[in-house]
């Protein structure tokens, strides 16, 4: 019951009375109506992205493509796919390590409470709110400079933008697991105390094998900002090669050479992955969208 | 030494590199952004010496900062209006024991999984006055829904508040869903039998018991307007006469396009303000309260 | 000092779970490393071709083409600010010649100047005066310029214009006239997309041009012409006038969805760069066949420049390699190469002309003897952070068309730029 309540999920049971048929009908088309609308914008860059280099004409926008290619789908991937590789290579380093740091962080805030918690962690969850403008100067400098002297390449790299994301992912991380770890109840941890296990052993033996649902939502989390994420990387990455698909796509549509409906192909590539997750773990990732904003 | 004090210092050592990388991160770059806003440092070449509050000044007397301000506020407005209504409306319709409810919830969520810079792409084409939405309408008969969307300097910007729409109104929805199927079935069944009608019901007990999460919905996509970027980016940049600028979009340019960053730095500590307006009083009270419950 | 302890730990977690990846490194002696946005098509083809040139006369050396696409020239330049205040310049760089030049990189110290190597390798002879002058800062030469665009041509449907009897107009005057015509027949006169807002201040720049004069143009950036003065009313009024003309959904389009209009017959006429002509070729549309030219209206006899141009910045690594790189890229040889994959004219004047198309040839005919004038809109003419600024008043000006708020806002930041005192 506890842990329900950490991560909210939508109840399935519909209480409602029977209602007289025309108010039914009222529903459905209303519902019909909405659903149309969410989906017309993948229906135009699918059936677009579908159709053959001959057919592609922006007057025939709406048209269904006469025969099914994947020319545009095949060439968008060769503009995007070092892009796509760049991203994965994003994805992976900035969403394991933050949610690591967010479940150590999340387990000592709700369960080990040391005087000044209660201010330290308001002060950590405005990081989540920020407008990153506010922080973009300080940041190109700070990467430029501290690659200089640790002798790596921070600032204009994936492993300098994976930083960022590492950086700027910790309080969101943290507020999810503090909120979870604040439902396991105290006689567990009392428990292990009583058997004798310290801080890190209670986490490693009582708490960790409890996590997996609340990694599973923070780790949707993650990756979806991540991947979806723009402002960091246009700053950040000026190297074609070394930007992350967000941008390859921006500089792609923003492109004269390219044909529109490659562009419309490669913007269903750079939602492809986040849209499969969504798919499969669609479960989770409303609960992620729940957990961020009802805290608790 | 006991075991609880050391586990209390290992407590805080473990703590420590987060609360420093977010406390340099976070408020050390703030600070120097501030510092920034208050310097001559408006070319390629480094200058911070002092200019007291100038780049605020011809900020806020630029003409395109004027337009950021105002269309800040008729998007934030206009957005969450639409948000918080089409959600409430979904919401409501989908708690009405509906078959294929998951679909439809699915249907209506999945955009959120989008990135804005997708979802400006695609809006771009949909709602470009020549093609798109446009072509649609006259091959359906309804030539009369024409309209020059984003091309017209009045109302361009409500075509950007139609794409953000279209990707965070699900997230009301849901929101909405979970609250409404947290309302007790008890409580609903003893307004009927008090005679209550179902818009009474509605009126005086089921959107009063959901103002928290009207609340909640208010913050969260209220931050995210008001610091907006990549959609507008990606779907019309400033727009006609700035018609759809704001201020992330500004900042970016005159900052790493223009070479002006201390004014650069001074957008950023507006929209920085704007946002703490909204967001400190809630941290404040959300937390304390947390702390008391 | 113990945060940055506490720093090198994060950072240190961080990058476990990443594989480091490092920046070009300079490494033997015989190389040579040019940094261009010249990444595909023509333009890249004219790249390679230098480079072939280059190899038979300095064989042994191994050249690194370090190019960044995106952005027509954004990221490139953002990638390069990037080496240069880190200390790890390229041996060679494009760079648009003018302001971009001297006032980013020149004024701040960046750059060695070539004027020596200009007099023994003849080139002050064969480039035009007002061309050296564009590139040059206090009397010294900082790089060599190895093409020319023109900013300030007249593109129109030659179907459009022989169904309707209509001249390319040399005036605005002419051209209201024709434009008239083509508004009664229902054709869009002018096509316009200015989405990305430089566009309609090209538009402006040929319009300043043409009611202001060369010596006027000049003056603006020089401090002479008052922004406030009557010229720059009189180019604004102009200008208000003209966008009367154009099709109502230009903020959606931009300058190539404008060169389409032209292909497709929704619009007659186009104001554009002679960028414009690689794209009709690319669409195998073909000069005095498909698509007319002329000089902007009011710009006959003045050329807009927008040149790249290659320069030496202090600590280049190879330093001789860099030296025999400009000697190929100002060379005879070397510009005749180039410039007819890149669908742009040689600086020098003493190409050979059977080697370009048609449009080509009449531009290197104008270039010859025309007066020569910076482009603002392409980094020539002032600073970035004007030219940022620019775009916006145009930009505003375009929906609004208030001269005298237009004409306040250019005056502020023409003194805000320091190009004039008050």
């Amino acid at each position: 019951m506890a842990q329900q309540a950490a991560i909210p999920a939508i109840a399935t049971v519909a209480p409602a009375r029977p209602r007289p048929r025309w108010v039914r009908l009222v529903v459905y088309a209303t519902l019909t109506l909405f659903a149309l609308f969410y989906l017309l914008p993948v229906y135009v860059l699918m059936i677009n992205g579908l159709k053959s280099f001959q057919e592609v004409s922006l007057s025939r926008m709406w048209v269904l493509p006469s025969s099914f290619s994947l020319d545009s789908f095949a060439k968008a991937y060769g503009k995007l796919a070092p892009n796509f590789a760049n991203s994965v290579r994003l994805v992976i380093p900035a969403t394991l390590v933050t949610a690591l740091l967010g479940s150590v962080n999340g387990y000592i805030l709700a369960k080990w409470k040391f005087r000044g918690a209660d201010l330290l962690f308001p002060l950590l969850l405005f990081g989540m709110f920020i407008p990153y403008q506010s922080v973009l100067i300080p940041l190109v400098q700070f990467l430029q400079r501290a690659g200089d002297a640790l002798g790596l390449s921070l600032y204009g790299t994936i492993p300098g933008l994976a930083l960022v994301h590492i950086v700027y992912g910790i309080p969101i991380t943290t507020l999810i697991f503090r909120n979870y770890y604040a439902s396991v109840p105290t006689e567990l941890i009392e428990a292990g105390r009583i058997d004798g296990a310290g801080l890190a052993g209670i986490y490693r033996h009582v708490v960790l094998p409890l996590s997996l649902p609340a990694f599973v939502v923070v780790l949707i989390w993650q990756f979806t900002a991540v991947w979806n994420e723009f402002l960091f990387a246009v700053v950040i990455t000026n190297n074609p090669a070394q930007q992350p698909i967000t941008v390859a796509l921006q500089n792609l549509a923003g492109s004269q050479i390219v044909e529109w409906n490659v562009q419309m192909a490669g913007a269903l590539l750079a939602a492809l992955p986040t849209l499969l997750v969504y798919v499969f773990l669609g479960r989770y990732f409303l609960r992620g969208l729940l957990a961020g904003a009802l805290k608790g | 030494m006991p075991r609880l004090n050391r586990d209390r210092i290992l407590a805080v050592a473990v703590l420590t590199p987060s609360v420093a990388a977010v406390g340099i991160f976070v408020y050390g770059f703030i600070g120097w952004t501030v510092y920034v806003s208050l310097s001559q440092w408006n070319s390629f070449v480094p200058d911070l010496s002092f200019a007291g509050l100038q780049n605020y000044g011809t900020l806020f007397a630029t003409v395109r900062f004027q337009a950021d301000l105002r269309n800040t506020l008729i998007f934030t407005v206009t957005f969450l209006a639409a948000c918080l209504l089409i959600g409430f409306l979904l919401a409501v319709l989908l708690d009405q024991r509906v078959r294929g409810e998951s679909l439809f919830r699915n249907i209506f969520l999945f955009p959120m999984a989008i990135s804005f810079i997708v979802t400006g792409t695609a809006w771009q084409w949909l709602l470009n006055p020549s093609t798109g939405v446009n072509l649609l309408f006259e091959s359906l008969g309804l030539g009369a829904l024409r309209s020059p969307w984003y091309t017209e300097p009045r109302t361009a910007i409500f075509s950007v508040v139609l794409a953000a729409t279209w990707q965070l109104s699900g997230f009301t929805m849901a929101m909405y869903l979970a609250g409404l199927r947290g309302i007790p079935e008890e409580l609903m069944e003893a307004a009927r039998m008090d005679g209550a009608s179902e818009w009474q019901l509605y009126r005086h007990v089921i959107v009063p018991l959901l103002h928290p999460v009207t609340l909640s919905a208010v913050i969260v996509l209220g931050h995210i307007s008001l610091k907006i970027f990549d959609l507008v980016f990606a779907m019309t940049g400033s727009g006609p006469a700035f018609s759809t600028d704001v201020p992330g979009v500004f900042m970016f340019e005159t900052t790493f396009r223009g070479n002006r960053f201390a004014e650069g730095a001074g957008i950023a500590v507006i929209m920085l303000a704007l946002v703490a307006v909204l967001i400190v009083p809630y941290l404040w009270y959300g937390t304390r309260t947390a702390a008391e419950a | 000092m113990s945060w940055k302890a506490r720093l090198s730990l994060l950072l240190s977690l961080a990058l476990l779970a990443t594989p480091v990846i490092t920046g070009v490194q300079a490494g033997a002696a015989n190389q040579l490393e040019i940094f261009s946005w010249w990444t595909a098509g023509g333009e890249a083809d004219g790249l390679n071709a230098m480079f072939q040139i280059f190899k038979q006369r300095y064989p042994g050396t191994e050249i690194i083409n370090a190019t960044v696409a995106g952005g027509a020239g954004t990221n490139a330049k953002a990638v390069l600010k990037t080496r240069m205040q880190g200390g790890k310049p390229p041996d060679s760089f494009q760079v648009h010649g003018g302001e971009e030049l001297t006032s980013t990189w020149v004024k701040t110290g960046f750059m060695e100047p070539i004027t020596s190597l200009a007099r023994s390798e003849g080139w002050l002879s064969v480039l035009p005066k007002d061309l050296v002058d564009i590139v040059s800062y206090q009397g010294e030469m900082y790089s060599v310029p190895v093409n020319v665009h023109r900013g300030n041509v007249l593109w129109y449907n030659k179907k459009i214009f022989d169904d309707n009897k209509l001249a390319a107009p040399t005036t605005w005057q002419e051209f209201f006239k024709v434009a008239d015509a083509l508004k009664a027949k229902g054709i869009t006169p002018l096509a316009l997309g200015d989405k990305n807002k430089w566009e309609a201040a090209h538009l402006f720049e040929d319009i300043l041009a043409a009611t202001l004069g060369p010596e006027g143009y000049r003056g603006l950036w020089s401090g002479k012409t008052s922004w406030a003065g009557a010229g720059v009313k009189q180019a604004l009024e102009n200008y208000a006038k003209i966008l009367g003309y154009v099709n109502t959904d230009h903020a959606a389009g931009t300058w190539d969805s404008a060169a389409q209009m032209l292909i497709d017959g929704k619009a007659a006429m186009n104001i554009m760069g002679d960028w414009a002509a690689g794209y009709f070729t690319s669409k195998g549309w073909k000069p005095n066949v498909n698509y007319g030219f002329a000089p902007a209206p009011g710009t006959g006899g003045t050329f807009v420049v927008v040149t790249d141009t290659f320069g030496l910045p202090k600590k280049a690594p190879h330093r001789d390699q860099a030296l025999n790189w400009l000697r190929v890229a100002g060379s005879k040889a070397g510009q005749e190469a180039f410039n007819p994959l890149k669908g742009s004219i040689c600086a020098r004047t003493d190409c050979d002309l059977s080697k370009f198309d048609a449009y080509l040839r009449s531009s290197a005919a104008d270039f010859a003897k025309n007066k020569l004038i910076p482009s603002e809109v392409h980094g020539s003419a002032a600073p970035e952070d004007f030219a940022t600024q620019f775009n916006d008043i145009v930009n505003l000006f375009v929906t609004r068309r208030n001269v005298a708020n237009a004409q306040k806002a250019l005056q502020a930041a023409c003194v805000s730029a320091k190009m004039c005192r008050k």
